[in-house]
């Protein structure tokens, strides 16, 4: 056995270690097209200390660690391209605490959205977060680390946005702690303690964060999801506009793809509303329905679908059914929305012209501040030419998201050197510090966010 | 192309007019309705093309025998007069095109079970009501290669019900079916009633879905349990279209011990479940939709239903939160059927 197996050994014990081959085979891939890269290690700790000392062992040792959590962000973002180890985080899977007054959960970093929704559900009916439209086995700290928007999106942004403090263990073992929980205090909020923003967005890169404090908002006794449509993406725009208005929705979401038929050419939008009562829910309908749309539908530009009691979540990974071998992968821009007509368009054309049917979704972030606009792109895991030709449109949106005036959301290492490539030269020099400063040896999650 | 056989002297001679005199939607007395009619017969405009809801009880209303909707709706399309939203036209009909493939083909050589477009609802078709009965379109990814496409009525489309309809008995004579049994109403309508109206043939014959209940009952009477259940009976549009099978609803009940409550609205006089109203383009057809809702929903309850028995789809998937909410619990006439034979119904809510 060599050393840092029998270290990491001593770090976790048996059976939550392994380089057996057929385990670091699961290990080099995710569900998207990015190329597999094989680790030497999988680790599946169960503490933060033992998170530090495995983080403190790599770096004697300069070993690459890549945490992992729900491994669902699809665009190769644990993928882990120079080997080393991997660290499951799914076993630190407890939910801490749930704050009922301040509206809060604090939890552990492999604690999936399912889990807290139905730890919710079944103890706290009164409480609800904002779920994605990722598979229920995304975690919650793994989606807020990349920016994850979920339907509440509309009322109150990214998750990010919903992060009261964090735990986390720093490239070089250190264990620190973010927001109020830093100085003794209940994890109700951040603020107005010196920001640090070190941890969001930077893709496993400059540590690892091992808990979390995330808002919890007021669950309502009614939930469901209403539709409308539209056969302009033009009007898309302002429909987002008139509905925010109103300050009635949980959740907008326009959608448009070739499959199933009703949805080509058109524009459909979810509209997830909520109510104590029939009384209330009437009246969020009026208001969004009958006045903020009502244009549309007597001039016969826009139909309203009817309501639907209960929340369905959007499933892009749906998308993967639509040719055989169950592939897919999307890009998600941060666009204003402003542009959804244009993402429509062009996202259209580069499908078409890699032969893949087109599946498109802006979902509304804060009042209409901002679209994450996804462009979803299925391929035939087994068809090599099936996967080339959805990488190739998976760059060619990365750049399209630029061209447009977005942000890409959660890039891979491609649409990463895009960015870059971009990003004010101040800026990319203080992101280097920092790293530097953070990560003396490099040894975070490498390759990304690295020049190439 | 296809035509519809409309007789224009049928409505001279009416005595009463009442498929517009009769509307539960609109007010018009006899004369208005007797020039109105005429005006769309004649290929003329006519308010009611605007103001109809498309409700279909003017088929069942007409004591001449002729079909007051089918004109309706294609004086509709050809004055382009469009009761939904343009979007809505356009899902609608994009909704019925099938995508997945060719249906494969088993052949029947007899009867069986036409699910139409709702294979979806296979949970439903279980237990020995339907043991040793063949189905065809139980493949939810084939369904529309069966979709009878009758709902666009609703859409002002009878163009598109023309050009598809005969691709789609095509199909399902290539199951070597001789005798259909149409879970849905929409289809045993379009097979019974909108064919013959237009001249399309139909080289099978149909049975009704109630009726076939019915008689499975009856094989296996020794089985029944009486449900003691005080039962209201949400009648779809499309069956207005087969009015004289309505019979079978109250000879079930009757059969499993289930008690029809007394309502106002029953019958002729029964209500729409409102979905296709909701997103009609005349303005206030939302709430409209919810008062019609309402009082149907209050009528079953006022009358003492403990359970809304639905057989359309659609109708359940409309109402049944709603008169759930009110206490009533809603259940498809199979599952209730089951349950008399001692089953458990697959979708009790």
């Amino acid at each position: 056995m060599d050393i840092i197996h029998q270290g990491l050994l001593d770090i976790v014990g048996e059976g939550h270690i392994s380089n057996q081959q057929e385990e670091l085979f699961i290990y080099s891939w995710d569900l998207g097209t990015t190329e597999p890269h094989r680790p030497d290690y999988v680790v599946s700790p169960r503490t933060p200390q033992e998170i530090s000392r495995i983080l403190e062992l790599a770096n004697r040792h300069r070993i690459p660690v890549i945490p992992l959590g729900g491994g669902l962000s699809l665009a190769g973002l644990a993928v882990p391209f120079r080997g080393g180890i991997i660290i499951d985080l799914k076993r630190m899977d407890t939910i801490i605490e749930v704050n009922e007054q301040a509206r809060y959960a604090v939890m552990e970093c492999g604690v999936s959205m399912g889990q807290l929704t139905s730890y919710l559900e079944r103890k706290f009916p009164m409480l609800t977060h904002s779920e994605p439209g990722a598979p229920p086995t995304a975690t919650v700290a793994g989606n807020a680390a990349i920016h994850g928007q979920g339907d509440l999106a509309h009322p109150y942004g990214f998750n990010s946005d919903m992060v009261n403090g964090l735990e986390v263990v720093l490239p070089t073992g250190e264990i620190c702690r973010f927001g109020a929980c830093s100085i003794g205090a209940q994890w109700f909020t951040q603020h107005p303690l010196p920001d640090v923003g070190l941890f969001l967005g930077w893709t496993g890169t400059t540590g690892i964060i091992t808990k979390i404090s995330l808002r919890l908002f007021p669950c309502k006794n009614i939930r469901g999801t209403a539709m409308f449509v539209v056969d302009n993406e033009d009007y898309v725009p302002d429909i987002y506009h008139r509905i925010s208005r109103t300050q009635m929705a949980e959740d907008i979401i326009a959608f448009s793809q070739t499959i199933p038929p009703y949805a080509s050419g058109l524009q459909h939008f979810t509209i997830n509303l909520a109510a104590d009562s029939e009384k209330e829910l009437e009246f969020k309908k009026e208001l969004i329905f009958d006045d903020a749309l009502g244009e549309y539908i007597r001039r016969g530009d826009g139909g309203y679908l009817g309501f639907t009691y209960g929340l369905q979540h959007p499933q892009i990974s749906k998308t993967a059914d639509w040719r055989k071998g169950g592939g897919f992968e999307y890009v998600g821009g941060i666009m204003p929305v402003s542009c959804y007509p244009q993402c429509y368009r062009r996202g259209k054309e580069i499908s078409d012209r890699h032969d893949i049917p087109y599946t498109v979704l802006g979902r509304c972030i804060g009042a209409a501040h901002a679209m994450m606009f996804s462009w979803t792109y299925a391929f035939n895991r087994a068809d090599p030419e099936s996967v080339r030709h959805a990488r190739e449109a998976m760059h060619e949106t990365d750049e399209l998201a630029l061209e447009l005036g977005g942000a890409i959301w959660k890039p891979g290492l491609y649409g990463q050197r895009l960015v870059m490539s971009r990003l004010n030269p101040n800026t990319l020099n203080l992101m280097k510090k920092i790293k530097k400063l953070l990560d003396p040896n490099g040894i975070m999650n490498p390759g990304h966010w690295e020049e190439s | 192309m296809y035509e519809l056989n409309f007789d224009v002297q049928k409505c001279l001679h009416c005595p009463t007019h009442a498929c517009l005199t009769r509307c539960q939607h609109m007010d018009i007395d006899r004369d208005t309705a007797g020039r109105e009619i005429l005006k769309i017969a004649a290929g003329e405009d006519s308010f009611v093309l605007h103001d109809c809801l498309t409700c279909y009880a003017c088929e069942e209303y007409c004591p001449m025998g002729n079909h007051p909707f089918y004109l309706i709706v294609k004086r509709q399309e050809e004055l382009n007069v469009q009761p939904l939203p343009r979007p809505l036209i356009q899902r609608g009909i994009n909704i019925g095109k099938p995508f997945r493939g060719e249906p494969k083909i088993n052949k029947v050589n007899g009867r069986a079970l036409l699910m139409g477009a709702f294979a979806d609802h296979m949970f439903l078709i279980q237990g020995r009501l339907f043991e040793g009965l063949p189905v065809i379109s139980d493949d939810p990814r084939k369904m529309f290669h069966y979709f009878c496409q009758l709902m666009y009525l609703h859409y002002a489309r009878i163009s598109v019900i023309n050009e598809r309809l005969p691709g789609v008995i095509e199909t399902i004579t290539r199951h070597n079916v001789t005798e259909a049994i149409c879970f849905h109403d929409e289809c045993y309508g379009t097979y019974t009633s909108y064919c013959p109206s237009m001249g399309i043939e139909v080289p099978f014959r149909t049975v009704h879905f109630f009726e076939f209940l019915y008689n499975r009952l009856v094989e296996l009477r020794n089985l029944i349990r009486p449900v003691n259940l005080r039962v209201a009976y949400q009648r779809p549009c499309s069956s207005r279209l087969s009015p004289g099978k309505l019979r079978f609803v109250y000879d079930i009940f009757k059969l499993i011990g289930a008690e029809a409550v007394q309502r106002k609205y029953v019958g002729r006089n029964a209500l729409c479940c409102g979905g296709i109203i909701e997103g009609q383009r005349r303005e206030g057809s939302r709430k409209r939709a919810s008062e019609i809702q309402g009082l149907n929903i209050s009528d079953m309850k006022d009358a003492g239903a403990e359970v809304c028995v639905f057989n359309c789809p659609a109708c359940y998937h409309t109402l049944a939160h709603l008169v759930e909410k009110e206490g009533i619990r809603p259940i498809f006439m199979s599952d209730l059927c089951r349950l008399a034979i001692g089953e458990q119904p697959a979708g009790w809510r």
